[in-house]
């Protein structure tokens, strides 16, 4: 994709001179009191939380706005060893598939959950493209909690788009392949005749957050790229935007960019619902994974599904409609009245906008210019509210803020352009460094946008920062958008490569963040309450340790007659109900990662012992003054020796015999 | 204006008081006495507040008539770096005869109200002037054993360094910030002490009248 885009700059470098100014240098766009303006003095709060994509690291991580300060690095789709995420027992399976473990993914987008259009602050969705999974987050923990894998899917890139009372979360394909229940092991020249694409509807339980996939669309094989409910006077509908209508197999650069025109898909989810409710459609044999975590069990657990219920597209009458957009369409974005659909050919050197209710109307006049593979092609100008001429190069994604204003990407010319959704008159245009991709409004995506701040994710880097070598961090930069002119304000360096972020007022999480877990409702299947129930337990050759910690011991922290060829299981609890104490707990030498402990959890790491001799473990959490002597010894003796078993700690402690 | 009135008002208070009766402002507040201390049954009547670098958001100890609560477990936690014995509920008898003590103040209270006999009031203000200074010392030994007596293997020994909290007002124990205060049920003991003296000046009052 990257490269793609750097071919494209380069190809379109001459065209540079369509751009309307020459770019600035950084020092002429920061203005004096930039810096005043980004300063969260010490001990004070950023206003806004950025939960910010984590790309190719396949986590989510956390900043605060307008300081650009990282806060955290939320591990969802990839093991991390800091926490023991996908390392410990308990969390293995949520990265479980239905290929099996996959200790990676590559996180895209995110969605915070929304009620009436508006942020509700309760759950972050994620996406993941390369494996196709959904992730749900818990704002209240911050922790992952769901994942659900999206069959009959490859590159889970159109996804997870919210419908505004998180009725559905979707997943729409970039790739499109043969369904799961079909002969795969197919030519793949035979492209356009076998492979089909996916739109999956995830449902959301209001109450507990679970997902469920409800329906599957199969469509025509073109590629979904991104797309947005509806909202105001479009709700019920959703934009998904297509690209290689020429059906493409290979070279796609070239052979998926030929036709003038791809597709907006316009699809009414509300009436599609309705028609699976009625039973339309047909189950289909299909394997996926949905992998759920539970904070009382502290335990993940994976169920491998079967079926998903299917509707192909093309039987489906009334729902869906093609809306033909310039140039193979990357943003389809949706303003705050639902009004106005905002289509961004990433080769386009105008953006069309398009009007919902002129949709409508056209619909309901039958204004078709034929069909696409048995879907209506709408006509272009007939829906066409208006196009905003000479915008810029190469538009990837539009926000709004609340005053009627659009913000558009531009990779190409490498900025970013303000302009009016009605009047489709530019208003400003500052430079970015360098291409941006996505960019983010605070709430810029809801009916209600906060505006404020705009974050530009920028995809190329260069001489942002001190130089590291030949891999840079990528670079964020925030504007001030209070103004009529954008203000940039602040450079940060980021994980990962950022695509979309959501940024979240502060107030609306600050209050319902967890402090602890309470060990009253732990019921893991090894917790240990008491340190007097800790014990060490051999069954053949698998030994499970209950174990405890508290400031600032391990018990037990004396282990004899551990022998080669055990698999041993440490169960461990952090008996400690405090604000910020987790304890961390490593085995030297141990092929796993070490676990974090949070007070009141419980965490299984296994290890296999590899040498005969005295084996050092340790809490790698700074947890209290005497953390240096919180730490403890397991004897490993020879297979099949009769070292017994003993345990203990201080008086308990094993004595010579 | 009307002598009379008030003169007779006098008379009828001197034969009552003379037939061991109470004024009916000592009636009142001895009976207000014993109700309200029955509110200290169900709130805290003492908090122990901590506060540390580490602390930001402080720590709360709270002494009701039968138990401890707020940060126990934590502050537990924290006292045995410097050997301090751990807090447990089961450990006080207090917190068996407290409630006991305070229902038999409260009822005592209410009944001398409505038997309205003066010596029932003298012996209602002695036992809560016994039962009270008698608190005062336990809570006092209380916080010195708490202070004193520690674990000699503790990790942290300060030569000399003892971590008795106030009774009341603030100290500082070594990270910690000690700040000890009544709390509601406290308050309604202050008041009912206040209203038993106040009533005892009315009573006592009188019987200089009449001599």
């Amino acid at each position: 994709m990257k490269n793609n885009l750097i071919k494209a700059t380069l190809a379109f470098s001459v065209l540079v001179f369509f751009g309307a100014c020459k770019p600035k240098t950084a020092s002429d766009a920061v203005s004096g009191n930039a810096a005043q303006k980004v300063y969260v003095a010490p001990g004070e709060h950023d206003e806004f939380y950025s939960f910010t994509s984590g790309g190719f690291s396949g986590q989510v991580s956390v900043y605060g706005i307008p300081s650009g300060r990282l806060l955290k690095v939320l591990p969802v789709f990839s093991q991390d060893p800091e926490t023991g995420y996908g390392y410990g027992e308990d969390t293995k399976p949520m990265l479980n598939t239905s290929h099996g473990f996959v200790p990676w993914g590559d996180q895209h987008h995110l969605a915070v959950s929304q009620t009436n259009g508006e942020y509700d602050g309760r759950w972050l969705f994620a996406n993941e493209n390369n494996t196709p999974r959904v992730a749900r987050l818990d704002l209240t923990t911050f922790t992952t909690d769901e994942i659900i894998e999206i069959p009959n899917s490859a590159g889970n890139h159109s996804s997870p788009f919210v419908t505004d009372n998180n009725e559905y979360v979707v997943a729409g394909t970039r790739f499109s392949v043969p369904f799961g229940d079909e002969d795969g092991d197919i030519p793949i020249s035979t492209y356009a005749d076998n492979f089909s694409g996916a739109i999956t509807f995830i449902k959301v339980d209001q109450e507990s957050g679970r997902m469920a996939i409800d329906f599957q669309l199969k469509t025509p094989p073109v590629n979904y790229d991104l797309s947005r409910t509806g909202k105001g006077a479009s709700s019920g509908w959703f934009f998904f935007s297509t690209y290689n209508t020429e059906k493409a197999h290979t070279l796609l650069e070239v052979n998926a960019s030929q036709n003038d025109k791809d597709f907006i898909l316009a699809l009414n989810w509300k009436k599609i619902a309705e028609m699976v409710k009625e039973g339309k459609g047909r189950k289909v044999k299909a394997k996926y994974a949905h992998n759920v975590y539970d904070h009382n069990s502290h335990s993940a657990t994976s169920t491998i599904l079967d079926e998903v219920h299917v509707l192909d597209i093309e039987d489906l009458e009334g729902v869906a409609y093609y809306i033909p957009c310039p140039k193979s369409p990357h943003g389809a974005d949706v303003d705050p009245t639902g009004e106005y659909i905002v289509g961004s050919g990433k080769l386009a050197s105008l953006i069309p906008v398009f009007s919902f209710s002129k949709m409508m109307q056209a619909i309901e006049d039958k204004k078709f210019d034929g069909n696409f593979d048995g879907i209506p092609v709408l006509n272009y100008e007939t829906v066409l509210h208006g196009e905003v001429k000479k915008p810029g190069l190469g538009p990837l994604h539009t926000e709004f803020d609340a005053n009627g204003n659009a913000y558009t990407s531009f990779f190409v010319s490498s900025e970013v352009v303000k302009w009016n959704v009605k009047t489709l008159e530019v208003v400003d245009r500052q430079p970015t460094y360098y291409s941006t991709g996505h960019l983010t409004v605070a709430g810029g995506n809801t009916r209600k946008p906060f505006g404020k701040y705009l974050v530009a994710w920028n995809k190329i880097t260069k001489d942002r920062y001190l130089p590291t070598g030949p891999e840079l961090a990528q670079s964020a930069q925030l504007f001030d958008i209070t103004g009529e002119k954008m203000e940039l304000l602040l450079d940060f360096p980021t994980i990962g490569e950022p695509h979309y972020a959501q940024i979240v007022p502060a107030s609306l999480l600050i209050d319902k963040q967890k402090r602890i877990y309470d060990i009253n409702e732990n019921n893991h299947k090894y917790v240990v309450k008491n340190e007097d129930d800790t014990r060490v337990v051999r069954n053949g050759n698998r030994v499970d340790v209950y174990m405890t910690l508290i400031r600032t011991h391990i018990a037990p922290d004396n282990i004899e007659g551990i022998r080669m060829g055990d698999e041993v299981y440490f169960h461990i609890t952090n008996l400690e109900q405090d604000w910020d104490l987790p304890h961390g707990f490593a085995v030297m030498g141990n092929s796993n990662s070490e676990v974090l402990i949070l007070p009141g959890e419980t965490r299984t790491l296994k290890w296999i012992p590899t040498k005969v001799g005295i084996t050092p473990m340790y809490c790698t959490d700074f947890c209290s003054a005497l953390h240096q002597e919180m730490q403890g010894y397991i004897r490993v003796s020879p297979a099949g020796s009769n070292t017994p078993l003993r345990y203990g700690t201080g008086d308990n402690a094993p004595k010579e015999e | 204006m009307l002598p009379e009135k008030g003169q007779l008002f006098e008379n009828i208070q001197i034969m009552k008081s003379a037939q061991k009766k109470l004024h009916s402002t000592t009636r009142i507040l001895v009976g207000m006495a014993g109700a309200v201390l029955f509110i200290a049954l169900f709130v805290p009547i003492w908090q122990i507040q901590l506060t540390a670098p580490q602390y930001p958001e402080g720590l709360e100890l709270f002494i009701h008539a039968d138990k401890l609560s707020g940060d126990v477990k934590i502050i537990n936690g924290l006292n045995h770096y410097i050997g301090m014995k751990e807090l447990h509920k089961d450990d006080f008898i207090e917190f068996v005869v407290l409630p006991y003590i305070i229902v038999f103040l409260g009822v005592m209270g209410l009944l001398t109200a409505v038997v309205n006999r003066r010596e029932l009031f003298f012996f209602w203000v002695i036992f809560f002037a016994v039962f009270g200074i008698l608190t005062i010392i336990r809570f006092y030994l209380w916080l010195y054993d708490y202070g004193h007596n520690l674990d000699p293997k503790a990790p942290i020994q300060v030569p000399g360094m003892s971590y008795q909290p106030p009774m009341i007002g603030y100290k500082k124990l070594l990270n910690f910030g000690a700040y000890s205060i009544p709390v509601t049920g406290g308050w309604i003991m202050i008041g009912a002490v206040v209203m038993a003296i106040w009533g005892v000046l009315v009573e006592t009052k009188f019987k200089k009248k009449k001599v």
